[in-house]
């Protein structure tokens, strides 16, 4: 520890802390342009200047590390000299165009230059000219505002692991760029706005359409992969201009990929806003009336709910308290077919928790790309990577992951191999402390999913990674609704239902999809021709086109829910703008329609449902929640526990594209088509 | 086109890396960038980075980086004799600015320019750090010294003379 005193403040603080970090511990608000504290140190903004006593300069507080009986001054008429002498540097070259700049009223540069050298210029040449960058289309340039902090490059280096960015030539001619054109290829590309400390790098998409000052923020959730970032939903009177992420360090720190920060036009068109029946718009009677007419008819064992991607849970939950009142136990909230244990929560959370990643010392990977899959969680594994002392290693299909990994194989017998106690890796293994297996949810789609699910359970207690205080067997998944739903249980009973592998079978006679678009239609049709297809969702893509009744839905942004992301985490998500049209939450349609068949559910609003809720899915109950769950049981559910040798498939393919929203964007698809070269019409159809 | 090292220039890329600890490769990067600038007739070609930049494992950005920062690497084709006027205060008191107009006139181009012919380019440089023999033209890797018009016609003629 060392002490030093600061404004006359004394403080003690641990060794390798900078003044400017001790000075935030004090409340001292210190300017700054190039510090981030998710990044390195540059130090060359020169805009956090402190004095010392005895040191003959001002130095910059964020390079400098305190030390014993250091005597800090940062309001002195010196300190503020230095600054403002900077603040006239930096301006130099900075256009006046404040009142055109996407960044104004949220700017650092111009928050500062209020406090700092407010007295105009005196620099009467001309101003540097810098040539604009086409960085792909999410990230809008204006090379004239840079101020050089390089803030977007250590981003680019250190956080994404796609450096692209760099600084070019030197002195008064840098330019922040790729010197052979090409677009930024990370999936966290976005956030360079929000590093950016000027309007150099803006919003490409929401450019030009909104002032901050406008906008009406409602905290929220994201849903387009299992992480659950918290985002801040920017809207303007009933629109959404812009997605932001809300730190939170156990989930996101600071980040939120680029389907959360970009996906939101998608919402914008092809919306559901009234009923159909038959292909024909209705109202709400008709339709409820036209089901309860086909479900009367209908024994409850050949009714079959299958849950989307992006359901929250109290929709599921009264989904499920009016199936089990119509006496039906055919649900399913895993599209993908794959099929849980869910007698232990364990089974498929990600257990050691999102901010387990930085105590863990070895990382195997199985079957799971987390750049696709979960870009947020990914940039935290090559942080811890960074730190140094840990080892990484894919079982599963290379791909790059913007770190350096030792692949041991693409199939399940690797897993097999790793059990003994040759090899490298094993040898590595076998002397760390806290070693973690990421499972990814694709694998658990396979034939043979509870299987490997199995061997990577055992694999994870032959290295010891299950024990009272470290859980490192984890299961990464991949979609919002997953986690809620398993908890919720909204799954097939073993032995007495079927989900959507009876489906594919022609089990069912009517099909009630909440949400479910990621289904091979023409596989159901043919299974059972006269299947009768419910659809209740808020885009017109693959469920709606086929289903015979098609019911209006409001789509994240539009209602309060809980979603429990892959680490069992339950969260809220806020109303940020209204539904079009006559569309509903989905839990409010369930509960109308329930009066109207007759079996009506207990609860008359959202408090309600959600109390119900927390007394039967206690886990949901958000005060409560810990996110670190140790594993105690240990069931072998499992009498074939045969792996087969097919290598392991990459769940996600276009990460731009993976649901009904973020196929019916046009910025992900000119994603599709700028960044990954590919052609975004094989991707819009859906599954 | 593609840019590859020389079977000798491929042995002294390697003992230039072998020089560096392992995981420090980015220090010889600039060495890298020099011998594949030699190489590839006095400048460096996008080629010719990446193919330093891969080398190394580092990415090719930090190569650009590099390549852009230092006035020394000539990022497009320069004739076959660089006549790098040192136009810094020494050599400016010295007489500098009559060399440099010598030269122009001589060659009739600009500085940063190259003749037709491909044989002499004109860069004005900064400091060479010879200050003493002022003022100085530094012609690809030789210093030329106490110059003054006559001497640097004369030794243009000549240079001229040997191709």
């Amino acid at each position: 520890m060392t002490k030093l005193v600061i404004d006359n403040q004394e403080i003690e603080v641990e060794e390798g802390t900078s003044i400017l970090q001790a000075c935030e511990q004090l409340g001292i608000k210190i300017p700054r342009f190039c510090y981030h504290d998710k990044l390195s140190v540059a130090g060359n903004c020169r805009m956090c200047l402190v004095e010392v006593e005895n040191m003959a300069k001002p130095v910059a507080s964020c390079v400098q590390p305190c030390s014993e009986g250091m005597v800090v001054h940062t309001n002195t008429s010196n300190v503020k000299n230095a600054r403002d002498s900077v603040m006239e540097l930096l301006l130099i070259n900075h256009p006046l165009d404040c009142p055109v700049c996407d960044q104004g009223g949220e700017c650092d540069l111009q928050d500062y230059a209020y406090e700092y050298r407010n007295k105009g210029s005196r620099y009467n040449f001309a101003k540097r000219q810098m040539p604009n960058k086409d960085l792909g289309p999410l990230i809008k340039t204006d090379m004239n505002r840079c101020i050089a902090c390089t803030r977007c490059i250590r981003f680019m280096d250190e956080i994404c692991g796609v450096p692209s960015l760099g600084g070019l030539y030197r002195g008064e001619k840098l330019d922040i760029g790729t010197y052979v054109s090409k677009v930024l290829t990370s999936e966290l590309s976005g956030n360079l706005i929000d590093v950016c400390p000027v309007g150099a790098l803006t919003n490409k998409p929401a450019a030009g359409t909104y002032r901050p000052w406008e906008l009406r923020k409602t905290i929220s959730v994201d849903v387009f992969d299992a992480v659950g970032s918290n985002i801040c939903i920017d809207t303007r009177d009933n629109e959404i201009i812009r997605v932001t992420p809300i730190r939170n360090d156990g989930v996101n720190e600071e980040w939120i990929s680029d389907k959360a920060r970009f996906a939101i036009d998608g919402l914008k068109k092809n919306r559901i806003d009234a009923p159909y029946v038959d292909k024909v718009q209705a109202d709400w009677s008709e339709a409820f009336n036209q089901i309860s007419e086909k479900l009367g008819k209908t024994s409850p064992e050949r009714i079959a709910v299958i849950a989307g991607n992006m359901v929250d849970c109290e929709s599921m939950f009264a989904m499920k308290m009016l199936m089990s009142a119509m006496k039906c136990c055919n649900l399913d909230c895993c599209q993908d077919g794959s099929v849980y244990d869910i007698s232990a929560r364990n089974n498929y959370i990600f257990n050691a928790g999102i901010a387990g990643i930085d105590e863990a010392d070895a990382i195997i990977l199985i079957g799971t790309n987390p750049r696709k899959e979960a870009p947020v969680l990914n940039a935290r594994i090559r942080k811890r990577l960074l730190k140094g002392d840990c080892s990484i290693a894919l079982i599963g299909e290379e791909a790059d992951l913007g770190y350096p990994y030792t692949h041991l194989g693409n199939t399940p017998q690797a897993i097999t191999s790793l059990m003994g106690v040759e090899g490298d890796f094993a040898y590595i293994l076998s002397r760390v402390d806290k070693p973690m297996f990421i499972l990814g949810a694709g694998v658990m789609a396979r034939d043979d999913g509870a299987a490997v699910h199995q061997n990577a359970k055992i694999l994870a207690h032959r290295y010891g990674a299950v024990r009272t205080d470290w859980n490192g067997f984890n299961v990464l998944q991949n979609v919002s609704s997953r986690v809620g739903g398993l908890d919720i249980g909204f799954v097939p009973p073993e032995g007495t239902g079927y989900g959507v592998h009876g489906v594919y079978e022609g089990k069912a006679d009517v099909l009630w999809l909440v949400g479910a678009d990621e289904l091979d239609f023409d596989r159901i049709r043919k299974a059972n021709p006269n299947v009768f297809i419910i659809y209740q969702g808020h885009i017109g893509s693959a469920g709606a086109e086929n289903a015979d009744v098609v019911m209006p839905a409001a789509a994240y942004t539009e209602k309060d829910a809980i979603y429990v992301n892959t680490e069992g985490r339950p969260q809220t998500a806020f109303q940020a703008v209204f539904p079009p049209g006559m569309a509903k939450p989905d839990w409010s349609i369930i509960r109308e329609f329930s009066e109207l068949y007759g079996c009506k559910l207990p609860f008359d609003s959202l408090a309600e449902l959600r109390a119900l809720m927390f007394s039967q899915v206690p886990v949901f109950i958000i005060e409560e929640h810990t996110h670190q769950e140790i594993m105690t049981s240990y069931s072998s559910y499992l009498n074939d526990s045969t792996m087969s040798n097919a290598p392991f498939k990459p769940a996600i393919d276009n990460f731009y594209m993976t649901d009904t929203i973020s196929r019916n964007s046009d910025t992900m698809k000119k994603c599709t088509e700028q960044i990954l070269g590919l052609s975004s019409k094989t991707y819009s159809e859906g599954a | 086109m593609t840019f590859q090292f020389t079977p000798e220039n491929m042995k002294e890329a390697k003992a230039i890396i072998a020089k560096y600890p392992k995981g420090r490769q980015l220090s010889a990067l600039i060495p890298l960038l020099d011998l594949a600038q030699r190489q590839n007739g006095n400048w460096l070609s996008e080629e010719a980075m990446n193919y330093a930049a891969d080398m190394l494992q580092v990415p090719r950005i930090r190569a650009y980086e590099a390549a852009t920062f230092y006035t020394m690497f000539n990022l497009k084709p320069v004739g076959k004799h660089l006549l790098q006027v040192c136009t810094s205060i020494p050599c400016g008191m010295c007489g500098a600015a009559q060399v440099l107009k010598t030269c122009k006139d001589r060659l009739g181009i600009n500085a940063g320019e190259t003749t037709k012919d491909g044989l002499f380019s004109i860069v004005e440089v900064e400091c060479l750090g010879a200050c003493i023999h002022a003022p100085v033209v530094a012609i690809n890797d030789d210093y030329n010294e106490k110059l003054s018009s006559k001497k640097m016609t004369a030794i243009i003629d000549k240079l001229e003379k040997e191709c």
